[in-house]
């Protein structure tokens, strides 16, 4: 790696002199034989500093090079060059492709990040930039760093070749360039320049003590930085989990919350919406493979319209006959919970079904050095929030919210006044189910799609409404985020295991000293 | 009478349901249980094996079957239970008398049942690597033990070529497995000057599905020093939602390289593995080796798993170690009853001594005359992006299992040898 560098510095500063064509031995020796004599053929074609090499080296990372006897192939789709060349060509059936393990692979990454360090393009450089400060950086790699330095005119790409420059002169031999870069490394926010400052502090390390001195500093600096993008990601975490939970517990919250029925079945009702989205997913694969990617806009409704339609079956066939006897309708539900897993386990079998993510729900936004956001979880939040939103709306602004508030508080008087309390009744419990339904879907793309996979959630979904409080929506709100947050804190500190435990103590002694939740219901319709 | 009217009954039922290949009364057969998790956290693994006994099992009898009579199998499902496990391996052993079980993935649920075959003197075949410790006589190892797999992948991490890592993380799922190995990597590390302070220990729930935390506390650990690599023994459906959150973080394997003990092509369907190229997994077979051997392995699947309609392998039919342990098993299983002439328990131990079998690894695999443990090659592969496996390392031949990790001290002087009783 160290030789590599050398090489390649050594290879852009004569990248304005004159260029060489990329020949096909060299193809050849990069591409095939023992590693090390691929990573110095490599080296050797970086100093002649070819277009081509670019393009050939990305090739190589995308798996898109076979070689067969003594010629190496382009292969992009159906097209196949001739690699040192660009000549089109046919590829003979006996080619094989070249694998590159993880070493071969991240000296290749660092020859790209080097050439691409000098394109005109302010994104590109900014890209090779963040990709190099990931690299431990050498001596070597001085006067590349100066000379892109030199030409650089962004002032923020500037601070950042700046801290790289002084990341190498941080071991250099004089004194007072090294007392200049640790004073310099105070400003940076990176994690590898935190072990390097951790490394130089070592034993071998620094010897002066005024530089250590300086080095002691900018490494609390360095750490002070990065401790806060660790405590923003316990948080961040915090915050997917608790809106995981809120979404799983919003629509307990109106079946059990306000309704009052002790529902069992609601964790099958959440794999009833996952497994919707699956069978979306598949619909769209089979059908529309161009656009997969927006299967989940589809899988939304559709998750919520099936759990909907499976709650309104359930309440008609079986709810209704039960209301105010608590005991039978666990034990019903209960039931139904056992019917419903054995039921998807026929038609789709025991086993997990995959589900996958659209493409713009993978990968996240490197929002520290430290912390990455993902796409995935952003949007779980943000969906969460949309729901609860809705839900908020429904029960407080609109007329069937206004039936449903009025027919759980009083029953008779609602009838009396003209309300169809049968129909509210199966209304309410078929939106609490498509609330479900929509926490299927939510769940399905970051966990499994199995027939089990309410049976994970119940739990930790009657948790969140007993805690917050019977039938208070914000009581569920907080209770969700809450427990997310103080979850992920105490799994930081103990581990998952134990993390799991002491959530459930929490739980046991908070609800006996607050049997009502956190917002407990006042008046009359507590005693209802 | 009526009972014996009632078990008639249940057992067409059960043949009905498809549950019983054969029709469960057809005269004189050979009895074959199958005790693999069909729901539950594992029935992402070990699914799979059923199919695979099944499949090797309807070859055996296309050739005749075995000492004249045809193979039956019988399926029951453990249902990811470990106590479940013990109950059903005495059913298949006292009530339906099988000659031979072909079961058990996670070392909990084989601990679990263990006791039920000494005592039945039964015969388990176990084809998942383990983590040693163990030596039964009624057992027969066909996976891994730990030098046959863990040690060589963590040789290979702190190898130029593996990245010269010199911090792990041991990450795990929260059982004996796990522990175990751990156990013996730690102090397998010890040996080779890694102190405890570049080492951390963590471990998850069965069945755990956010992996955030972790993903974080391993960013922070490479952060704090030198080179740091990831040794995953995490087990099951847990898998998926820690290789998307791994992916999703952006943690490369250029930076941070995960090897993992129980992940392989099957663990690995329906996950987007673009972001996950380089990362590794260690094993004694891959689906990507190429060998006739294999080619006709993966031949014999793939036309198994369409005419069956198996899910998901009907249309991407995939194979792995484990299957090609159970289906190495079998076959030995049937070579050692055709040598003994018998089915016996005993009998056929006592031919299972130094069977060979040519392996789709490439290799031939050799029962060990002693310890119940096969001789078997090692690879250590980089995940593709199309999910396969890029053999990046391998031994020169078979290795000879070591049980008894020597890097454990309490086992100086254990004999290489199931205690005769």
């Amino acid at each position: 790696m160290r030789t590599l560098l050398r090489f390649l510095c050594l290879a852009l500063s004569l990248l304005a002199g004159a260029a060489e064509a990329l020949t096909p031995q060299q193809t050849l020796a990069i591409a095939a034989g023992d590693n090390d004599a691929r990573l110095a053929a490599l080296n050797a074609a970086a100093t002649s500093g070819d277009a081509r090499l670019a393009a050939f080296v990305q090739a190589l990372l995308d798996g898109e090079v076979k070689v067969a006897g003594d010629k190496v192939y382009l292969v992009q789709g159906d097209k196949a060059t001739i690699a040192a060349t660009g000549e089109p060509t046919k590829v003979p059936d006996d080619a094989e492709d070249v694998t590159n393990n993880n070493r071969m692979r991240g000296a290749l990454d660092a020859v790209l990040s080097t050439l691409r360090l000098f394109s005109p393009d302010l994104a590109v450089r900014r890209a090779a930039i963040v990709d190099l400060g990931k690299a431990t950086l050498e001596e070597g790699q001085l006067p590349l760093i100066d000379k892109a330095l030199a030409a650089e005119t962004d002032p923020q790409l500037k601070d950042n070749l700046g801290r790289m420059r002084a990341a190498i002169l941080i071991s250099s031999t004089d004194r007072a360039s090294r007392l200049a870069a640790a004073k310099e490394l105070a400003s940076s926010s990176q994690s590898t320049v935190a072990s390097l400052l951790q490394e130089r502090l070592g034993d071998g390390g620094e010897a002066d003590p005024e530089v250590r001195a300086a080095l002691g500093q900018a490494l609390d600096a360095v750490r002070g930085r990065l401790a806060w993008g660790e405590r923003l990601g316990v948080i961040f975490t915090g915050l997917s989990l608790g809106s995981v939970l809120l979404l799983v517990a919003l629509g307990l919250a109106i079946t059990y919350g306000l309704m009052g029925v002790i529902n069992m079945a609601h964790g099958e009702l959440m794999m009833i919406g996952a497994y919707t989205t699956y069978v979306v997913q598949n619909l769209f694969r089979a059908y529309a493979p161009g656009a997969f990617d927006a299967y989940i806009l589809v899988a939304i409704p559709a998750a919520f319209l099936v759990a909907a339609l499976v709650g309104a079956v359930l309440e008609r066939g079986v709810i209704r006959f039960l209301y105010g006897r608590p005991l039978e309708t666990l034990l019903a539900t209960w039931g139904i919970s056992l019917v419903l897993q054995q039921a998807v386990r026929s038609v789709f079998g025991a086993q997990n079904v995959p589900v996958e993510n659209p493409g713009w729900l993978s990968g996240g936004v490197q929002a520290m050095s430290n912390l990455v956001l993902p796409y995935n979880r952003l949007a779980i939040i943000a969906f969460a929030m949309l729901v609860l939103g809705g839900v908020a709306l429904l029960i407080a602004k609109t007329r069937l919210g206004l039936f449903v508030r009025g027919v759980t508080q009083n029953r008779r008087m609602a009838s009396c006044v003209g309300v169809d309390t049968a129909r509210i009744d199966m209304v309410a419990f078929a939106f609490g189910a498509g609330i479900a339904g929509l926490a299927g879907c939510a769940l399905s793309q970051i966990g499994n799609v199995g027939p089990d996979l309410g049976q994970s959630y119940i739990v930790d979904s009657f948790l969140v409404v007993v805690v917050g409080g019977v039938g208070q929506l914000a009581g569920t709100v907080v209770a969700a985020l809450g427990l997310g947050v103080l979850n992920k804190f105490l799994e930081g500190m103990a581990g998952a295991v134990l993390a799991k435990i002491m959530v459930l103590v929490f739980i046991v002694i908070f609800i006996q000293r607050k049997p009502s939740g956190l917002f407990a219901m006042k008046g009359r319709s507590a005693e209802a | 009478m009526k009972r014996r009217f009632a078990l008639k009954a249940a057992a067409a039922a059960l043949a009905a349901s498809g549950l019983v290949s054969l029709p469960a009364f057809a005269a004189d057969t050979i009895k074959v249980g199958v005790l693999h998790s069909l729901s539950g956290t594992m029935a992402i693994s070990e699914t799979v094996l059923k199919d695979t006994v099944m499949m090797t099992v309807d070859s055996i009898n296309a050739k005749g079957g075995l000492l004249g009579k045809k193979l039956e199998v019988v399926v029951v499902d453990p249902a990811s239970n470990w106590p479940l496990f013990a109950e059903k391996a005495k059913q298949l052993l006292t009530q339906d008398k099988v000659a031979v079980v072909f079961g058990c993935w996670t070392s909990v649920s084989r601990k679990s049942v263990l006791p039920v075959f000494e005592e039945n003197n039964g015969l388990l075949f176990y084809p998942v690597q383990y983590e040693g410790e163990e030596l039964s006589k009624n057992v027969f190892y066909t996976g891994a033990a730990p030098n046959q797999q863990a040690i060589p992948a963590v040789e290979y991490l702190m190898s130029k070529d593996g990245g010269s890592a010199r911090r792990f993380v041991l990450l795990g799922t929260d059982y004996v497995y796990p522990r175990t190995t751990n156990k013996i990597l730690r102090a397998f590390l010890h040996s080779k000057g890694i102190t405890d302070a570049d080492i951390i220990e963590e471990y998850t729930p069965f069945g755990h599905s956010d992996y955030q935390t972790i993903i974080g506390k391993i960013k922070k650990f490479a952060s704090e020093g030198k080179k740091t690599a990831v040794v995953s023994t995490i087990n099951g459906d847990s898998n998926v939602p820690f290789y998307k959150e791994l992916g999703n973080q952006g943690l490369k394997a250029t930076d941070v390289p995960v090897v993992a003990f129980s992940v392989g092509e099957e663990e690995l369907r329906g996950v987007d593995t673009k972001p996950l190229v380089g990362h590794l997994a260690a094993w004694n077979y891959f689906e990507s080796i190429k060998n006739p051997t294999n080619a006709a392995f993966i031949k014999e699947w793939t036309e198994y798993a369409i005419k069956k309609n198996i899910p998901g392998h009907k249309d991407k039919p995939l194979t792995n170690d484990p299957m090609e342990a159970t289906y190495i098993g079998i076959h030995m299983w049937a070579q050692a009853v055709e040598k003994a002439k018998s089915t016996d328990t005993d009998k056929v131990i006592a031919a299972m001594a130094g069977q060979t079998f040519k392996a789709p690894g490439g290799f031939t695999s050799t029962m060990d005359p002693k310890n119940h443990h096969l001789h078997k090659p090692v690879f250590i592969g980089e995940i593709k992006s199309d999910g396969q496996f890029n053999v990046v390392w391998k031994t020169p031949g078979p290795v000879k299992a070591q049980p008894w990790s020597p890097f454990i001290p309490e086992n100086k002087g254990k004999k290489d040898e199931p205690e005769k009783k």
